[in-house]
């Protein structure tokens, strides 16, 4: 978890982290004469504690989506520069992902707009899991969408008490439980939603 | 005879020393004589230590054996920028053992930037019986588990705030540990925690509990259950909301805004992660009667966060990100004339170039529409002497001016020289400036003005700045209130360090990372100062492993009268007269 460390040498662009095509270069250099104090510049591996994975390069090229086809090149992040928190960086960062993806859905893998359907309706409904953040979220819009209830959610006994329970189908094709599996991963393998009756919800909890 | 005349029994004094509440004043009185010191120490109720290491638990035990409230901080600031690596120290159980078996009547802990283990929380839920507040800012350390032990035994806890810690979310069904006849929260804050908590029980919490007047929700709770949550707590006065946004749906939007109405003494609202523009309009019925808003987390732009703060006539905290720009500044600073505090964060630090219209016009612009204004915390791209002349002229009340211009040694962008005449305005004019952070392209000259002017200055923040030694020398040379100075990525080195040694004995602390001391000038400065601590950090190796002309990666020099710690990682050094002898 060590950040490396290194003395800004002249090979500064030569080690510097770049998206952009190659033959490009960054504007505002350091000048000689500032390299030549010690700055240490460090590639960050642990800059964030966001488990969320990619790092401040990537979110530049989100970043660009909206202008033309042009990649910025990512600046070389200096430690603690600008000082902004780890906290807020990582909720920023989030949130910016949620909705650069929230725009550009569809046509990738996780799909975020999932078909929804109950036995006995008559059409099936589209939602965007994007707009949710967790499993209340949704149980709530599938509820009020479909004007039915699912009950107290527990881990042995599935929607207790309840008429109907959510159901999904994942990317492989199984069938299974709304609410078993980490929020992130549920967004990630679901393909589309089912409204059951308890009846038959029981057997999936009961596995 | 005489001596009886000119002495009060005991119990007066105590009376007397009853009515006096600050650390400096009560410090004051111990030093009066001897029989003070001693009645002081024995009533004194409230301890604050600005730095763990200065004192250790058994010496602050054994001068105060009777207190019911006390204030730790750990790590140094610069902590918060990941600028101290891991395992550094700032350990909360060794002072929470401690206070365990010496204060069982401790009724207030609050730790900052400290690192808390779930055992530390299981002994503070089991040794203190009127146990009442817990605050744990900035900490990490702890997980879910720590917390339900809080929750299942602090009988007569009021407040629980986690502002801003790292917390291990194991589940939300901690919160449901808190019993049903537990009534007396009057404060809770989990804005941190990542996951959901059990939100059936955070409702019952809510309601049960007729003192709540503090509620600062995570991000995973649902806007949709805001309404019910604010309907339990109709007295509530401060609110941090979770997540704000929902399917646009107008029973929803009619019940949040029903529900804010009915919060008469709402004043402070928070929270406001993944806020749905349309949603904002329901908080418009407490708008007038607002002090606090905090939309940092609001990824919303200018136009609907100036229909919002227009509305905040009574406003005198706002922290925003720079989407605000600076035409929404100019609309706060004609709505807000009570503004007393900004902050504006960068919604795109890292970014190369400009993402929003916000530049140093904006703070200008609240600088001169906002009477009150005392507090700035402002980031943004360019900034020029002209514009902080005019600040410093329009708001000599300014106590903290935190300025960061996001790229490292910017000039004056109107004339391409030196930020050091604007800075130079600011510590001139504002004369009871206590805390100030510099940024831009800056020579020794501005060190030369804060030193001659910053009189009142007790905290400095430098990065990317100063030509030489003189400017550090300037600093602790000429500001007699300096308490906290850190330092990043500035050419100051060995002779101003170890000219001024004497001063760093006044101050709580000194960091300086990236700068130009050398290990030998660390070493004398541990050897000529034994009432300091001078660590020296490098995770490349012992300092000795080098040249001692070779510079330090990071040094961090405080005061303290419990010695060298002994809870150092592998990476820290102490210098000290046995320097020799550690490092082997």
């Amino acid at each position: 978890m060590e950040p490396s460390i290194y003395q800004s040498e002249l090979n500064l662009e030569a080690t510097e982290l770049r998206l952009g095509l190659p033959g490009r270069t960054n504007n505002k250099r350091s000048s000689p004469e500032d390299r030549s104090r010690s700055i240490s510049i460090s590639i960050s591996k642990s800059s964030s504690v966001d488990s969320s994975g990619p790092s401040n390069a990537t979110d530049h090229d989100d970043d660009d989506d909206d202008h033309q086809n042009s990649v910025q090149p990512a600046k070389v992040q200096v430690v603690g520069w600008p000082p902004v928190r780890s906290f807020r960086r990582n909720s920023m960062q989030q949130q910016k992902q949620k909705k650069d993806e929230h725009n550009n859905n569809n046509g990738d893998g996780s799909a975020m707009y999932v078909k929804v359907s109950m036995a006995g309706a008559p059409y099936l409904r589209k939602i965007d899991l994007n707009v949710y953040n967790s499993y209340s979220q949704l149980l709530n819009a599938l509820q009020n969408l479909f004007k039915c209830t699912f009950g107290e959610y527990s881990e042995r006994e599935g929607y207790n008490g309840s008429e109907y329970a959510p159901t999904y189908e994942d990317k492989d094709g199984d069938w299974m439980l709304v609410g078993d599996v980490p929020w992130d991963m549920f967004t990630c393998s679901c393909k589309r939603l089912r409204i059951v009756k308890g009846s038959e919800a029981k057997g999936l909890a009961s596995l | 005879m005489k001596k009886a005349a000119y002495s009060f029994p005991e119990e007066v004094l105590e009376h007397v020393f009853s009515f006096i509440v600050s650390d400096k004043d009560r410090s004051s009185i111990s030093l009066v004589c001897k029989s003070w010191y001693e009645i002081e120490r024995w009533c004194r109720r409230k301890v604050f230590v600005g730095n763990c290491y200065a004192v250790s638990p058994p010496i602050l035990i054994k001068r105060f054996p009777e207190l019911r409230s006390v204030t730790l901080k750990g790590k140094p600031h610069f902590a918060d920028f990941n600028l101290v690596p891991e395992g550094w120290g700032g350990f909360a159980c060794p002072w929470i053992r401690a206070m365990a078996g010496a204060y069982p009547w401790l009724e207030e802990i609050r730790l900052k930037r400290m690192v808390v283990s779930d055992e530390s929380l299981e002994i503070i839920a089991k040794s203190f019986r009127n146990f009442k507040v817990l605050v744990l800012s900035s900490c990490e350390g702890f997980t879910t588990e720590g917390l339900a032990a809080i929750a299942a035994n602090c009988r007569n806890l009021r407040e629980l705030d986690l502002r801003e810690s790292e917390v291990e979310d194991l589940s939300g069904r901690w919160l449901s540990d808190f019993p049903d006849s537990y009534t007396s929260l009057e404060s809770l804050n989990i804005s941190c925690l990542g996951n959901e908590v059990n939100l059936l029980a955070l409702e019952r919490l809510v309601s049960r509990c007729p003192n709540l007047k503090t509620l600062r929700l995570n991000r995973a709770v649902p806007l949709d259950r805001l309404p019910n949550l604010l309907r339990g707590a109709p007295q509530l006065a401060e609110l941090g909301t979770g997540a704000y946004t929902s399917e646009m749906r107008p029973d929803v939007f009619s019940n949040l805004a029903e529900a804010f109405a009915g919060c008469k003494q709402l004043k402070t609202l928070s929270g406001f992660w993944d806020v749905l523009p349309s949603y904002l309009p329901a908080v418009y019925p407490i708008c007038s009667q607002l002090i606090s808003l905090n939309l940092s987390y609001a990824t919303v732009q200018s136009p609907d966060l100036i229909k919002l703060v227009s509305r905040c006539e009574k406003l005198q905290k706002l922290w925003v990100l720079d989407y605000i720009e600076d035409d929404g500044l100019e609309v706060l600073a004609a709505s807000c004339k009570d503004l007393r505090e900004l902050r504006v964060f960068p919604s795109d630090p890292f970014g190369l170039e400009p993402n929003v219209a916000l530049t140093e016009q904006g703070l200008v612009s609240v600088s001169e529409g906002c009477p009150k204004l005392q507090s700035v915390l402002y980031f943004c791209r360019q900034m020029s002497n002209a514009a902080l002349n005019t600040i410093a002229r329009n708001r000599p009340n300014l106590t903290r001016f935190r300025l960061c211009i996001i790229e490292p040694r910017s000039p004056d962008y109107l004339t391409l020289q030196p930020l050091d005449d604007g800075f130079g305005a600011i510590v001139e004019h504002c004369k009871d400036l206590r805390r100030l952070s510099l940024s831009g392209l800056l020579t020794d000259r501005v060190f030369g003005y804060i030193g001659t002017y910053g009189k009142k200055l007790e905290m400095l923040s430098v990065a990317f700045a100063g030509d030489s030694d003189l400017g550090l020398h300037h600093v602790l040379s000429g500001c007699d209130n300096l308490r906290k100075l850190e330092i990043r990525d500035c050419p100051f080195g060995d002779k101003a360090l170890l000219a001024n040694a004497a001063k760093l004995e006044t101050m709580r602390s000194l960091w300086m990372s990236s700068c130009s001391v050398s290990f030998g000038a660390c070493k004398v400065l541990g050897q000529k100062m034994p009432r300091l601590n001078v660590e020296v950090m490098d995770e490349s190796g012992p300092p000795d492993s080098r040249p001692e002309s070779s510079p330090v990666e990071k040094l961090y020099v405080y005061r303290t009268v419990a010695g060298p710690r002994l809870d150092m990682p592998g990476f820290v050094w102490t210098m000290d007269d046995n320097s020799a002898l550690r490092i082997s």
